[in-house]
């Protein structure tokens, strides 16, 4: 009997993250069954816990780097990937949990935990690409499911992803929606975030959250000025604003210190 | 055109002139008030369209209220428009796909079918007239928007109000429909009466109002309805010294004033998305994940991205300052040596839909200041 072709091997690692974008993947329902028939999911513990040997082809690396283990073990899912793309917020900038970048977390483990001394941990999350060479990053809290299968195809027949590095307001406009802060004031971050979600909130009347971070050369100051000076946005609401899935991605980080730093002074 | 009867009605009756459009097989498309905006969709009838709404705009601002005048068109220009019925926002140009050993492309058909613009303005007149020029002239002309185009009736409203972001006077484009319309409409309420004046642009146009038998419009009504207009042409919001103006832009390049506008510009693309004559678009490959089909999507595109400008290597308009210059000075100045006309048509859209308020009249106007 003659060997089948031999389908690249995909495996999905954890870091600190919630697991979500992995499960995008096993959310992918009606293409699931043609990812599954693609590639040979090698390593996916939240699928499976038959583990195969690597060395694998793709690695979908989730999560952040906040444990010196974790520092090491991406060093690991590193040597055993041929192509390695991390998925989500907490791999390509630190995710929610480096809002302990912005505080003392010596202090918070003294609190948590009744032994901190057995805690080991960093001082700060950061993000996958900080540690190791990262071939393809994919953003969001969580990932979007079409990004994600666009990667994967891409990868498939050798082509280069298309992920159009513009602004959310983009697909907002193309699905007709009116513009929230011109229609109601509100400071929706859609003009300086990465497209990705195809404009999920704007389309269901909220304003944008920033989980995909910030789009290259983000205009922060211009964004933010402008809802401080019509009394849309405090101060303080404008680190809060800036300091959430991608409070690490430098962009965002720049401008929640720099509220924060006029705070301290008034 | 000129030479057509006008003829008014009393303005209960706007249902019937909208029921025989649709007698005739046309899909009804209009404004409607939706989630305090006026935007275009389906229409069923008269009774869909924004009936005692009146919208309130300025830089970066938008706001929509009850009117007690209770007309059908005091309201300006909303986020949308028309073009997104003639150049869809996404749409399959064409799949290929491997049946055996052979590879098939298949192209997607336009079928949309007779469609009808209900309450087309001026200045969107002067942007479907532009739209025609780019898509249906010269050397690369669109089938997709052609077909579309032909399978249009078009129903155009004098505008009465002037917004405070408006400035067709500047651009010679309004308030007043002048072509490239059905029917033209003209909304009149005065001393209790509420009737509407209207004219014929085409001969399609004369077979609907010969079946409605409205009366001819008398030299009171005539005088009632220009009065309106000529005030509303005094009343523009906004001004644009067009005199020299591309010239002025087409030298302006290093001026110092587009750093200026960089340092608010979001390069977010929003003005260029409700832009009536914005119609730069890219295409998108999708193909399947087996590898067995894929699919061509045309998709609107914006000089304000950074892929826009990406030839090999890199972005070749990395700064926001390059992409508002380009902008602008397209729209402004180098538009007319490419389409003999401004692509600006002084809808004001641009200037509300700026989630900072950033206002091209304004910014053309210091930009065309002399260096000192």
């Amino acid at each position: 009997m003659s060997e089948p072709a031999k389908r690249p091997s995909l495996a999905v690692w954890k870091f600190a993250s919630c697991d979500g974008c992995q499960l995008s993947l096993l959310d992918c329902e009606d293409e699931l069954l043609a990812v599954a028939g693609a590639v040979d999911i090698a390593h996916f513990l939240e699928a499976s816990r038959e583990v195969k040997p690597g060395p694998y082809d793709l690695s979908l690396v989730e999560g952040s780097i906040t444990t010196p283990h974790d520092a090491e073990r991406i060093r690991f899912v590193r040597a055993q990937s041929r192509f390695l793309v991390t998925i989500g917020a907490c791999a390509t900038s630190g995710g929610v949990q480096a809002l302990r970048n912005f505080a003392d977390v010596d202090e918070y483990l003294s609190i948590v935990y009744a032994h901190p001394e057995y805690i080991q941990t960093l001082a700060t999350s950061t993000p996958i690409a900080d540690h190791v060479k990262v071939d393809f990053e994919l953003r969001g809290c969580p990932i979007d499911k079409r990004q994600l299968l666009e990667v994967i195809t891409a990868f498939l027949h050798g082509a280069r992803p298309r992920l159009p590095a513009e602004s959310v307001c983009m697909s907002c406009k193309r699905r007709g929606n009116p513009c929230i802060m011109v229609l109601r004031g509100e400071p929706c971050l859609g003009p300086l975030t990465h497209e990705g979600c195809g404009a999920l909130c704007p389309t269901y009347n909220r304003a944008c959250y920033g989980c995909f971070g910030p789009k290259p050369f983000p205009n922060t100051g211009s964004f933010t000025d402008w809802c401080l000076g019509r009394g849309s946005l405090t101060r303080p609401e404008a680190v809060r604003l800036f300091r959430t899935f991608n409070a690490n991605a430098p962009a965002f980080e720049t401008e929640s210190r720099r509220h924060e730093d006029q705070n301290d002074q008034s | 055109m000129n030479a057509r009867t006008i003829f008014r009605f009393d303005a209960s009756r706007l249902g019937d002139l909208l029921d025989g459009i649709a007698e005739r097989g046309y899909r009804l498309l209009g404004p409607v008030a939706r989630e305090g905006a006026v935007v275009y969709d389906e229409l069923g009838g008269a009774d869909d369209l924004p009936r005692g709404w009146r919208d309130h705009q300025d830089p970066g601002r938008y706001r929509l209220e009850r009117s007690d005048r209770n007309l059908f068109f005091e309201f300006n220009m909303g986020p949308h428009g028309w073009k997104k019925y003639l150049l869809p926002a996404e749409e399959p140009l064409w799949r290929a796909l491997w049946r055996g050993e052979e590879m098939l492309f298949e192209e997607t058909n336009v079928d949309d079918g007779k469609r009808a613009f209900i309450g087309v303005r001026a200045c969107e007149l002067a942007a479907l007239a532009m739209l025609d020029r780019v898509f249906g002239e010269g050397d690369f002309r669109d089938d997709r928007y052609l077909a579309r185009r032909a399978n249009l009736f078009i129903v155009a409203v004098n505008c009465t109000r002037a917004g405070r972001t408006c400035f067709c006077t500047s651009m010679d484009t309004g308030p007043e429909a002048r072509s490239g319309f059905d029917l033209v409409l003209t909304e009149v309420a005065h001393g209790g009466a509420h009737f509407f004046q209207v004219a014929a642009g085409t001969t399609r146009g004369d077979a609907l109002l010969d079946a409605l038998a409205f009366e001819e419009a008398s030299p009171a009504d005539r005088n009632l309805a220009k009065r309106l207009l000529d005030e509303a042409a005094r009343s523009m919001g906004r001004h644009l010294n067009t005199g020299g103006l591309p010239e002025r832009l087409a030298g302006s390049g290093e001026h110092p004033h587009w750093q200026r506008i960089a340092a608010r510009c979001l390069a977010c693309a929003n003005c260029t998305m409700v832009c009536p004559t914005c119609f730069c678009n890219t295409v998108v490959d999708r193909p399947a994940l087996d590898g067995r089909s894929a699919e061509r999507i045309r998709c609107w595109d914006s000089c304000f991205s950074a892929d826009f400008s990406y030839l090999h290597g890199g972005s070749i308009r990395q700064s926001t300052g390059s992409r508002y210059r380009q902008w602008m000075t397209h729209k402004l100045s180098s538009w007319v040596d490419q389409f003999g006309a401004s692509g600006c048509v002084g809808c004001g859209r641009c200037i509300a839909w700026c989630p900072v308020g950033i206002d091209i009249t304004e910014e053309a106007e210091r930009i065309g200041e002399e260096l000192s």
